[in-house]
């Protein structure tokens, strides 16, 4: 559906339903240039059983209008203005990569509105290379090449999707593709500066997920121990075989583990 | 500024698509023999059912052997996805029930194979699917045919007979400038020769019966989506873009974004129309793509010594090779297929039907017989067997001429191949009446 927020069109993905106010709510959030078709397969799954499932393009992305908002501090206001206009009270908030800066920020700033976050391809600080930031301002294609490259475990560099025919490198290269021009800049940058993550994520009072891929070579297993560390009693899901595009390279695994909190 | 590398193309040719099976740790790919797969519980069952978790239900919707040839092929190409089908013509027929309905049009290049060529012509119509045929050298043929309901622009890289090399950025120019996306059968090059969508084309569609399999022992297609065609935008494709009641309401654009077409052509058409591959199949096809590159080099060395050796010839008065002086795709050729213009071509022996008809029978190391593609050289007389109730004036209309005989060079010993053409030159030449 399509909704006005801050002045602007904004998509969510609801597996074609209206929202229902007693049904608890999934929100997810993709990650720097994607869009909500990375959440396909989990908000088909949320929707199936009883949830509410509002699967958000963020501003300039996919099908929403707008600017790509400049800092995590800024999307997560937004979110929260999505659960304003879509009048729900609370969510559980999933978010990949930014995605899951952005729900981080919304547990701890607005701890009332959030049930649970699923941080999915997670670290924090989550610094980007000058090399990939580069490319992305110049709007350079290796920017998409970088991040499809190292976005995926070594041996996913050859496939071997779950999911019949379809080559995961080449589909999320072309999403990236799909981005207007300096979205993917504006999203990295936002991740490389957002620097109050761990502090934010001792305020997180709600159960909390952390999904990691094993082999994520954008933000690796051993650079959550800060962030794992900071936010109170979470539940640490390693998946091994998983890079950092955990929603294609490992769509089952990562389904069940969300099950754990949502 | 240069990103990483990607694998190259003889990498994925051995290993896109597949991991060591993580059931048995076999490095080859097995052959998943199985028409369906056991759930481990309801929910887990009804997940599948409803696009909610990756996994196989039923070989005639997906298979985990042909998901390793879908993906490989996919990553050869530079796609988003692919869909293993019986045969060609069922990977063309997929694409177009998957892209229109009845009412529908299509803008096709003149020289195709027969099989396209027929379901086009006389079978599509009885459906309410027209075609308008024009001449593959000409994109504003391609612009001039175009119709308020036409849906897809479809050209062969190669046209058949006579090896038409079709300009894939024009007239995909041309098919881009009206919202329709133009789908190209690349079967006689392969991506070893050529990178369709890398010039601009949406869809490909292969036979993998012939050089991607390479060894004539299977029957295959092979349907391939760019990802790169803007659907909504172009506001002329429903069955993509609007809600789907054949899948609750599903709208494929949304929900699948850059695989919109192939998700669409897997979830309706191949669970609807069947035309399904068997897993054996897609076994042989990933055997012979391991070895595409070796084996294409070889057929277009052979092909290029076969053709200068033909064109010193005083019976052969045409040998029609894109790369050969006097074609009239020669710089094209040059530009899009530089690596070699495929291993199949025609040309036209003096002396007409009986000349044609006794060099094809003095031959033994080439084979008689209707395919093209395979290691071992091929040979076929249009005129006494395909064409065979065409007349003269028939055949010059497609480009075919009494005397022409078509080869599909394969990987044998140049000489031998020399020697055995020799032979039929000589039987030709005593039809002919004349003295050699």
């Amino acid at each position: 559906m399509r909704i006005e927020v801050k002045g602007e069109t904004a998509y969510c993905y609801t597996n074609s339903r209206d929202i229902e106010a007693d049904k608890p709510t999934v929100v997810f959030i993709h990650g720097s240039g994607m869009d909500h078709t990375v959440w396909t397969l989990a908000s088909r799954h949320f929707a199936r059983h009883g949830n509410n499932v509002v699967s958000v393009d963020l501003p300039g992305h996919g099908r929403s209008s707008g600017s790509p908002l400049a800092t995590v501090e800024e999307m997560a206001s937004w979110v929260i203005a999505v659960l304003d206009v879509l009048d729900i009270s609370n969510a559980a908030l999933v978010g990949h990569s930014l995605g899951s800066l952005i729900a981080l920020e919304c547990a701890a700033s607005h701890s009332e509105r959030v049930r649970a976050v699923a941080l999915v391809g997670t670290t924090s600080p989550m610094p980007v290379s000058d090399a990939i930031l580069n490319a992305a301002e110049a709007d350079d294609h290796a920017a998409f090449d970088m991040l499809t490259q190292w976005g995926f475990s070594k041996r996913h560099q050859f496939g071997g999707n779950r999911n019949s025919g379809i080559w995961m490198i080449g589909n999320t290269l072309r999403l990236y593709e799909r981005s207007g021009p300096g979205v993917l800049f504006h999203d990295m940058r936002a991740c490389n500066e957002y620097a109050s993550g761990t502090d934010q994520a001792s305020k997180v009072a709600c159960p909390a997920l952390l999904i990691l891929g094993a082999e994520d070579r954008l933000t690796p297993v051993r650079s959550t121990r800060a962030l794992q560390e900071a936010i109170p009693s979470p539940v640490v899901e390693v998946l091994p075989g998983a890079g950092h595009t955990i929603m294609v390279e490992a769509p089952n695994a990562m389904l069940d583990a969300l099950h754990k909190v949502l | 500024m240069a990103g990483p590398d990607y694998p190259g193309l003889d990498t994925l040719a051995l290993h896109a698509g597949a991991q060591p099976d993580p059931a048995t740790g076999a490095r080859a790919t097995p052959i998943y023999q199985s028409a369906s797969f056991c759930f481990p519980d309801s929910d887990y069952a009804a997940s599948l059912f409803n696009i909610e978790r990756a996994g196989h239900v039923y070989s005639r919707l997906s298979n985990p052997t042909n998901a390793v040839l879908e993906e490989r092929i996919a990553a050869l190409e530079g796609g988003v996805g692919a869909i293993a089908t019986a045969s060609g013509q069922a990977a063309l027929h997929l694409a177009i029930i998957t892209l229109m309905g009845a009412g529908s049009h299509i803008v096709a290049s003149a020289a195709l194979y027969g099989g396209s060529h027929n379901l086009l012509a006389y079978t599509l119509p009885r459906f309410g699917i027209e075609t308008t045929f024009v001449d593959p050298r000409d994109p504003q043929a391609f612009a001039n045919a175009i119709q308020d309901n036409t849906r897809l622009v479809f050209g062969e890289t190669l046209g058949n007979p006579s090896l038409d090399v079709l300009n894939i950025p024009a007239i995909a120019e041309v098919a881009h400038a009206a919202g329709l996306p133009l789908m190209v059968d690349s079967t006689t090059t392969t991506p070893y020769l050529i990178k369709p969508f890398e010039l601009g084309a949406d869809i490909i569609q292969h036979s993998a019966t012939k050089f991607l399999s390479g060894h004539g022992i299977v029957i295959g297609g092979l349907l391939v989506d760019s990802g790169q065609f803007d659907w909504e935008a172009s506001g002329k494709f429903p069955t993509l873009s609007d809600p789907y009641e054949g899948f609750h309401n599903l709208i494929f654009t949304e929900e699948f974004g850059p695989a919109a077409m192939i998700q669409r052509a897997r979830k309706e058409g191949l669970r609807d129309f069947g035309a399904c591959m068997a897993p054996t199949s897609a076994f042989h096809i990933l055997q012979g793509i391991e070895t595409l590159s070796v084996r294409m080099n070889r057929h277009v060395d052979n092909t290029r010594i076969i053709t200068s050796f033909l064109l010193e010839q005083e019976q052969v008065t045409r040998v029609g090779y894109p790369e050969l002086e006097g074609h009239p795709d020669q710089a094209l050729a040059k530009e899009l297929l530089p690596n070699g213009c495929g291993a199949v071509f025609s040309f036209d022996l003096a002396g007409g039907r009986e000349a044609g008809i006794a060099f094809v029978d003095a031959l033994s190391v080439f084979s008689h017989l209707a395919n093209i593609g395979d290691a071992k050289s091929l040979v076929i007389h249009p005129a006494s067997t395909t064409h065979h109730r065409m007349d003269a004036e028939a055949l010059a209309a497609g480009g075919i001429g009494e005397g022409t005989i078509r080869l599909s060079i394969g990987l044998e010993d140049p000489k031998d191949l020399i020697a055995d053409l020799k032979q039929g030159l000589r039987a030709a030449g005593k039809a002919a009446g004349g003295s050699r």
